[in-house]
């Protein structure tokens, strides 16, 4: 089966202007008469939830945590991209365009891309004007900074917390829309099922996590903004409640998962102290504008960093990519911290990191000036580790943070299943085999402001929806797969816990289908895998019932859906035979260890279709075109 | 402070409530062979993983991105909201800051507006409806002028971003004898009153919200400034005086007006 991106035609600049005159318009006194079910509310689902309300749908939104305001946009630290050339030095909606491109390695869609750099002005204005306090100079005008990838400054932020202020802007906004009484709220709510009747997504199934009981909602449209898998590997930069569910669920009710085997892992991120670890730290990318990474030259090095002479330091990154130096894109400079530490060369007492060292940017801006830049991240590091970064450099290591495959959508953000479509995180759609930092908060909040409101009444106009209530059989279909579920954890009654099996796959995948990948590898996952999967079925522990506020089985519920999930992306990591972005196959690189890509055979979007338990997935291709940005091997030298 | 590495014991008193019609009561446990470089929640999901291991049910905390910015995470640890630490939420509170053999008492925010869900985790919507009742700028999408239109003094833009830092945790209701909202709502308040983008809607905003903290139950305030202590992002009492004047200013010259004109 091919798949049809319904990317518009004609030149790239003007895509998104046609398809936008194209799409169908709703009667504004009509919007009223349809119900949206957004489910997420980090900057996608939250901007999404804000924007529709406003234009007078009905919108019932959902969020697992006890508040919208939760959602883990909440902690992405470092920026946000906007071609606004307001350093003016030599941006572009095309360059933004450009470097999103090839930063990921050639495998996104150019006309989805080239839509999101358009739009990422509109997102500065609106954020703004909803009182984001971005960093400003003394004149009172907006300040920039610059992010991996790009040779220009065009990442706005505010201070280290930027993740949180946009949150907090699109909360508020839906706040607004809920105060106003077109947006009902349902926080504690865990979607368990997709609803599909006649050929459409027409609702969800949840379980509210306070009382236990299921719930059905229904509506005529369902947005999925529930993040990405990175919790796949146990340890990531994720929040502990972030998983695969909703999409799975998805997936398994017709909806393609595209590229999931496309994971990045972050370069700068707190080493790992022991076995109690339960989640890593990030460190914000923009770090790397003023930190200078560097391990010792000499192998098994054990002195403390200030008694390594400058002439035996190794600043790899400034060594091999002069042009780039230490603001490499995200999956080179993690690339290189593994190869270093291959070598013998890692820092620290588990030798599992490198040094990101800020002594020359002290001397040459003072304390106090690094202080305002990085204060709030400098003080978390210190919190963890203990020790104090403005005096001995930061030990970093690599770790998982984004995921960049999703479920499939085209042109319009919609799956493959009518009705039902993703946003954010949660797809596939605008970074390729690897994410530019300060990209991921443009794009959630592009899909949500910006392209939502215009597709999603393109596909409310395509034809009049049959009249679908809670009591369609299809919801009591979904309800009682739901329920049985639960009730197969809860009656296992092993001895072992949800999370210790969650390790277990964690290693597993962080081993075989980590940083780097191999055909032997990942075999060996694919052997492992349903292994662990039947010992979880065996005897996994979940105290409690079902009918109550019970976190072990939530635990339980998305360990079990990581089980399944994660022997698709290994299926796809073996399947894709080249190395591009993050997704590193061994067997596939340059002389220099650079990710070598094989056009000819897969410069195209792999997305799975679900044939039933126990069945194969069929693996359905989206060629990708390149016609305006030339395909070429990236450098960064 | 203990050294990482070298394992410390603890004995935990820690509050278990099956439901908001449970009563409630101190549970007592031993937890041993903890690290140094435990953060207090992972301490807390060693014990989980143990009572799991002997089929007892767990005890219930919310959490979620454990790094200090979700405001998810709670806990009054030894009578302190967030615990010890200052400026520190307990998923960044790491064990090394007890000493090993210490009894820790570990309880829920505990406030007539926060009703308990379970064990350690209460209900902090209210922090949601006071937020709906006028914590925002009311712009809609696609109507923002351009961002560099506004200028905003630096200093003012730092100060709004002070506030803006708030993570609604909730820490200031538990730290606080009478259970008041001020320092979330003041910190609200001030972030959207020193940006001119919130200018318009000055008024209305801090009237909306005093009455919406008000009729959820939260208590006065009588200047213990325990909040500002307890607060793990640091946002200062001094932007409780500013929704005090705000309130004052809107509630003597504007309220009348505001009340007959359409809302």
């Amino acid at each position: 089966m091919t798949l049809d991106s319904r990317v518009p035609s004609g030149p790239i600049e003007k895509k998104w202007d046609k398809h936008r005159f194209d799409l169908k318009l709703v009667n504004p006194a009509n919007k009223r008469k349809f119900d949206i079910l957004v489910v997420g509310t980090g900057l996608a689902g939250s901007s999404a939830a804000a924007s529709l309300a406003q234009l007078g749908y009905n919108v019932k939104v959902f969020c697992l945590q006890d508040s919208p305001r939760r959602a883990h946009s909440i902690a992405a630290q470092g920026g946000i991209n906007a071609a606004k050339n307001y350093p003016n030095d030599g941006d572009s909606v095309w360059r933004l365009f450009y470097d999103t491109v090839k930063g990921g390695d050639f495998r996104s869609r150019e006309a989805n891309v080239y839509r999101l750099a358009q739009i990422s002005s509109s997102i500065i204005d609106q954020c703004v004007a909803l009182g984001v306090p971005f960093a400003r100079e003394y004149g009172g005008l907006l300040a920039n900074r610059s992010f991996g990838g790009a040779q220009v400054s065009r990442t706005f932020y505010a201070r280290g917390q930027t993740g949180q202020q946009l949150l907090l802007g699109a909360y508020s906004a839906l706040m607004r829309q809920v105060g106003l009484g077109k947006v009902q709220m349902f926080t504690r709510r865990e979607m368990l099922d997709l609803v599909v009747a006649d050929g459409a997504a027409r609702g969800i199934i949840c379980r509210n996590l306070v009382t236990g009981e299921l719930e059905s909602y229904a509506g005529h449209a369902v947005l999925l903004c529930t993040g990405g898998y990175g919790n796949m590997f146990y340890l990531s930069t994720n929040a502990a409640s972030g998983n695969v569910t909703a999409t799975w669920r998805a997936y398994k009710r017709g909806a393609y998962f595209a590229n999931p085997c496309f994971t990045q892992i972050h370069p700068t991120c707190i080493p790992v102290t022991g076995e109690h670890q339960s989640k890593l730290t990030l460190m914000s990318e923009s770090l790397r504008n003023d930190g200078r990474v560097w391990v010792p030259k000499k192998k098994g090095d054990a002195r403390a960093p200030e008694s390594i002479p400058e002439a035996e330091r190794d600043y790899y990154l400034e060594r091999k990519y002069p042009s780039f130096g230490n603001l490499v894109p995200r999956d080179v400079a993690s690339r290189n911290a593994k190869q270093v530490i291959d070598e013998g060369r890692g820092v620290g007492t588990t030798k599992l990191a490198v040094y990101l060292d800020f002594a020359d940017a002290i001397k040459r801006m003072g304390e106090s000036a690094i202080r305002e830049k990085y204060g709030n991240l400098f003080d978390m590091y210190q919190h963890i580790t203990g020790e104090n970064p403005y005096k001995t450099p930061m030990r970093i290591y690599p770790a998982v943070h984004y995921t960049m495959g999703g479920l499939w959508v085209d042109y319009n953000l919609m799956t493959t299943v009518p009705g039902l479509f993703c946003l954010g995180e949660a797809n596939f759609s605008d970074h390729g085999s690897n994410r530019l930092g300060a990209s991921a908060l443009m794009q959630g909040l592009a899909d949500g402001y910006f392209v939502i409101p215009y597709t999603l009444g393109g596909y409310l106009t395509r034809g009049s929806l049959p009249k679908t209530g809670t009591d369609h059989p299809a919801f009591r279909q979904a309800e009682n797969n739901a329920r049985g579920r639960i009730d197969k954890i809860l009656s296992v009654g092993g001895k072992s816990s949800p999370g210790s099996f969650h390790k277990k796959l964690g290693a597993i995948m962080w081993d075989y289908c980590g940083m780097s990948r191999s055909e032997t590898g990942l075999r060996k996952a694919l052997a492992e895998i349903p292994k662990l999967r039947e010992e979880f079925w065996g005897s996994v522990s979940v105290p409690g019932g079902g009918e109550e506020f019970n976190q072990n089985l939530e635990r339980a519920g998305r360990v079990a859906d990581f089980l399944e999930f994660s022997e698709l992306v290994v299926k796809d990591a073996l399947e894709r035979r080249e190395s591009c972005g993050g997704h590193f196959r061994e067997e596939y690189q340059t002389p220099d260890n650079e990710a070598k890509r094989d056009d000819a055979n897969f410069s195209h979007v792999a997305a799975w279709r679900y044939q039933g338990a126990g069945a194969e997935p069929e693996l359905c291709k989206e060629p990708l075109a390149f016609e305006n940005v030339h395909l070429a091997q990236r450098s960064y030298v | 402070m203990s050294a990482s590495g070298e394992a410390m014991n603890f004995t935990l008193k820690v509050w278990r409530q099956k439901s908001a019609k449970d009563a409630g009561r101190f549970a007592s446990y031993e937890v041993s062979g903890v690290s140094g470089d435990m953060s207090f929640l992972e301490m807390l999901d060693l014990l989980n993983e143990r009572l799991i291991a002997k089929g007892e049910e767990p005890v219930a905390f919310d959490h979620d991105c454990r790094e200090g910015i979700c405001g998810m995470c709670s806990l009054v640890i030894n009578g302190q909201a967030h615990g010890p630490e200052r400026n520190t939420t307990t998923c960044q509170l790491y064990m090394r800051r007890f000493k090993s053999g210490e009894t820790i008492i570990v309880e829920p925010f505990r406030a007539r507006a926060f009703p308990a869900i379970r064990d350690l985790a209460v209900d902090r919507s209210a922090f949601d409806r006071i937020t709906a009742a006028g914590g925002f700028i009311s712009t809609n999408t696609g109507s923002a002028p351009e961002a560099n239109s506004v200028p905003v003094a630096k200093p003012k833009a730092e100060a709004a971003m002070d506030a803006a830092a708030c993570i609604g945790c909730g820490a200031c209701v538990a730290a606080c004898p009478n259970a008041a909202a001020m320092l979330f709502v003041a910190a609200k308040v001030s972030h959207l009153s020193l940006l001119p983008q919130g200018l318009p809607e000055r008024e209305r905003r801090v009237l909306a919200m005093r009455k919406a903290m008000d009729a959820e139950g939260f208590g006065n305030c009588s200047n213990e400034y325990e909040c500002e202590a307890a607060c793990p992002k640091g946002i200062s009492v001094s932007n409780i005086a500013r929704l005090n004047r705000e309130y004052a200013r809107a509630a003597l010259f504007f309220s009348d007006h505001l009340e007959s004109g359409s809302s």
